[in-house]
């Protein structure tokens, strides 16, 4: 029987209810005094990996590793992380040059900690709510020639070590079987996050949390992207009221849309 | 509610001081005997953290539509009990063997106040549960009784309540007119209970009635009810201002046979357990106004920065700015006061006019801030469709419930002439 080794990567990210403001400097969206939390589709990830080993009773998933490369803080997601549920966490702390890790370093990063820490699943969001590039789980695919699902809906494990991924996709679902070991991205309809409780936050305080620095790894983290300035996005102009449906058939199609 | 008494004149008088310290301590003693055994002072980044967790809960379980809708109509949210279980808020300062936190009074009041925040009846109900029936038998009850009834409170299982008062005993509750007469195994209870939250729905109810009637406050003895015994039953449920949905109700005792295995303390020292319970009770209900502040900000500070007048947003109005400055600052002193003296009882010093003060300033400061709420909201303050009226109705009974106003007074100034007592001249 095939036992998973899983590891979650998560992000520490301006909290989704909050209003994101550009800096003074227009250089990136200020984050300093705002709320932070756990990346949304991370939090379904984790989820999902905490449901494989709740819906297998034999002991299938034996060990499920948050893993955050971020500033410190960043900690205080990976506590969160196994307070939901993750038995360990692996920080990595990148100082003050969060914003600076493009997917393909953090790519890199997990396929170093997916050697050495022998996985064979990786659950990781599809994007982050942040930066929205949505690549890093095709990357670490790729870049570990492991069978890939992005955008999951629903996540089974079959006999023999497969896994059956129903995929979000445009106009429909589909679904993909493939052999462990995978790499999985998750979507919003998966499942549906628990919140850490109180006991398992105390709990999560005595679970075990490996720290390391960019520098333990031998990967050339230069970025490749630079940001020239960030811009808020236009206002919204208010738009026109109309009398009834008619006078909307005639408008939409003064504006050409019909 | 469960206690709109609050004191025994003979009682306070009476009431020792183990050891004499230095004037200053004379009228606080230490609270060890308050906290489970492992209990250690949590840190200001734990209860950073606790309050976050909490937040999370209340925004996605306690949205304003849902505390809306349970002061609409006036029904208490069962389903709430058990969320609130899972969460673990159920038993913040019970030991952990049966399912507690032992995180102390300032988490204790840093719940009950995010939970107010977001509902001022179910942050009621949720203190008569969780600081009146489960802190009490916490710290009153014997293993044995803990193990019967912690679990089933702490998970969300079962409701608890704390009955003190009485239809013609309420400031003065020692008045009490229910008895227990001794009979074979056990005690039998005849009389009534006035104002009792969550008296319509608990399963464990902390009693309090006369076993020596001629002795006052030395014939009290306390135990647990349990729904379902016999003679047991709820007259009615209230119909009340505010705090609507946490249902306050008239608990009927008819020969109700109550073994001696639910007694909580000694025999006749049941007022020990009460009083002792008062300064805690008052502590953490304080957090309870707390929240209610909160929620005013958090319903004034948007609305006047969006509604404009004469071309700017009204909030830009130096009558509004005052208001405004007023009100935070009255939740922010009154929030340091609960938080110093719940840091000083996890520390290990209740002062009795502390706790009585925190309720006190904070309750009063509620009311004011919710009536500068209806006002900046102007005529949509004044209709249903925005949480300030409820707002408002919730806070006065912060002023009632606990000890009326002028009852905490009263506690403070009698402190003050007890430690005077030896220069009475």
């Amino acid at each position: 029987m095939t036992v998973l080794r899983i590891l979650v990567p998560v992000k520490r990210v301006i909290d989704y209810a909050v209003k994101p403001r550009v800096n003074a400097s227009r250089t990136a969206v200020e984050t300093t005094g705002v709320k932070m939390s756990m990346n949304p589709f991370d939090e379904l990830s984790l989820e999902e990996s905490v449901r494989l080993r709740e819906r297998h009773t034999s002991k299938i998933v034996s060990d499920i590793l948050a893993f955050s490369a971020g500033p410190t803080k960043a900690q205080d997601t990976l506590r969160t992380a196994m307070a939901m549920g993750a038995d360990r966490a692996l920080h990595v702390d990148t100082g003050t040059s969060e914003s600076d890790l493009e997917p393909l370093a953090v790519a890199k990063l997990l396929r170093e900690v997916v050697n050495g820490e022998d996985r064979n699943l990786v659950i990781l969001g599809k994007q982050s709510i942040d930066d929205d590039s949505g690549q890093t789980g095709q990357m670490l695919a790729g870049l570990l020639g492991w069978s890939q699902a992005t955008q999951a809906s629903k996540v089974e494990l079959l006999e023999g070590g497969r896994l059956r991924v129903t995929k979000e996709v445009d106009g429909g679902e589909e679904v993909v079987e493939a052999a462990l070991p995978m790499v999985v991205t998750t979507d919003l309809r998966l499942n549906e996050p628990r919140y850490a409780s109180l006991p398992n936050i105390m709990k999560a305080k005595k679970k075990p949390m490996e720290k390391k620095k960019l520098s333990d790894y031998n990967i050339e983290f230069k970025k490749r992207l630079e940001t020239i300035q960030v811009v808020e996005p236009a206002p919204r102009k208010g738009g026109g009221k109309v009398e009834n449906v008619d006078d909307l058939i005639v408008r939409l199609k003064e504006l050409g849309a019909l | 509610m469960s206690s709109l008494l609050v004191l025994s004149r003979s009682l306070l008088a009476r009431r020792t001081v183990p050891v004499v310290l230095s004037r200053s301590l004379l009228c606080s003693r230490f609270a060890s005997t308050k906290h489970t055994p492992n209990f250690k002072p949590p840190t200001s980044e734990d209860l950073v953290e606790l309050r976050e967790r909490v937040r999370e809960f209340t925004k996605r379980e306690i949205p304003e539509e849902f505390a809306a809708s349970v002061d609409r109509t006036n029904a208490f949210p069962g389903e709430m009990w058990a969320k609130m279980g899972s969460a673990g808020f159920l038993g913040i300062t019970a030991e952990e063997e049966y399912g507690g936190l032992e995180l102390g009074y300032q988490a204790h009041c840093i719940v009950m106040e995010e939970i107010s925040r977001a509902s001022g009846s179910i942050g009621l109900s949720y203190a008569a549960h969780s600081q009146l029936c489960v802190n009490q038998l916490t710290l009153n009850g014997t293993a044995e009784q803990k193990q019967r009834f912690l679990p089933g409170l702490i998970s969300g299982e079962k409701v608890g309540a704390l009955a003190m008062s009485e239809h013609s005993s309420g400031s003065d509750v020692v008045s009490m007119k229910s008895t227990c007469k001794k009979v074979d195994g056990g005690w039998l209870l005849n009389g009534t209970k006035m104002w009792i939250t969550n008296g319509p729905e608990a399963d464990v109810v902390v009693v309090y009635a006369k076993s020596e009637p001629t002795k006052g406050s030395k014939g009290i003895t306390a135990m647990i009810l349990e729904k379902g015994m016999k003679g047991f039953s709820c007259a009615r449920k209230l119909d009340k201002l505010g705090m609507r949905g946490s249902n306050t109700g008239e608990l009927i005792f008819e020969d109700v046979f109550v073994p001696f295995g639910n007694q909580i303390g000694e025999t006749n020292r049941g007022v020990k357990v009460l009083m002792e319970g008062l300064d805690l009770e008052r502590l953490v209900l304080s957090a309870g106004p707390l929240g209610i502040m909160q929620a005013c900000l958090d319903v004034a500070l948007p609305y006047v920065h969006q509604r404009k007048q004469f071309g700017i947003p009204i909030a830009h109005n130096q009558l509004i700015q005052a208001k405004l400055a007023d009100m935070h600052i009255k939740l922010s002193a009154a929030r340091a006061y609960t938080h110093a003296a719940a840091r000083a009882v996890d520390e290990g010093t209740i002062d009795t006019k502390d706790c009585a003060g925190a309720i006190l300033f904070a309750s009063d400061r509620a009311t004011e801030c919710a009536l500068d709420t209806i006002q900046c909201l102007g005529g949509n303050g004044y209709v249903n469709e925005l949480p300030a009226g409820r707002l408002l109705r919730d806070a006065k009974l912060y002023e009632i419930g606990a000890g009326t106003t002028q009852v905490r007074q009263i506690v403070i100034g009698r402190a003050f002439n007890k430690e005077f007592a030896d220069q009475v001249i």
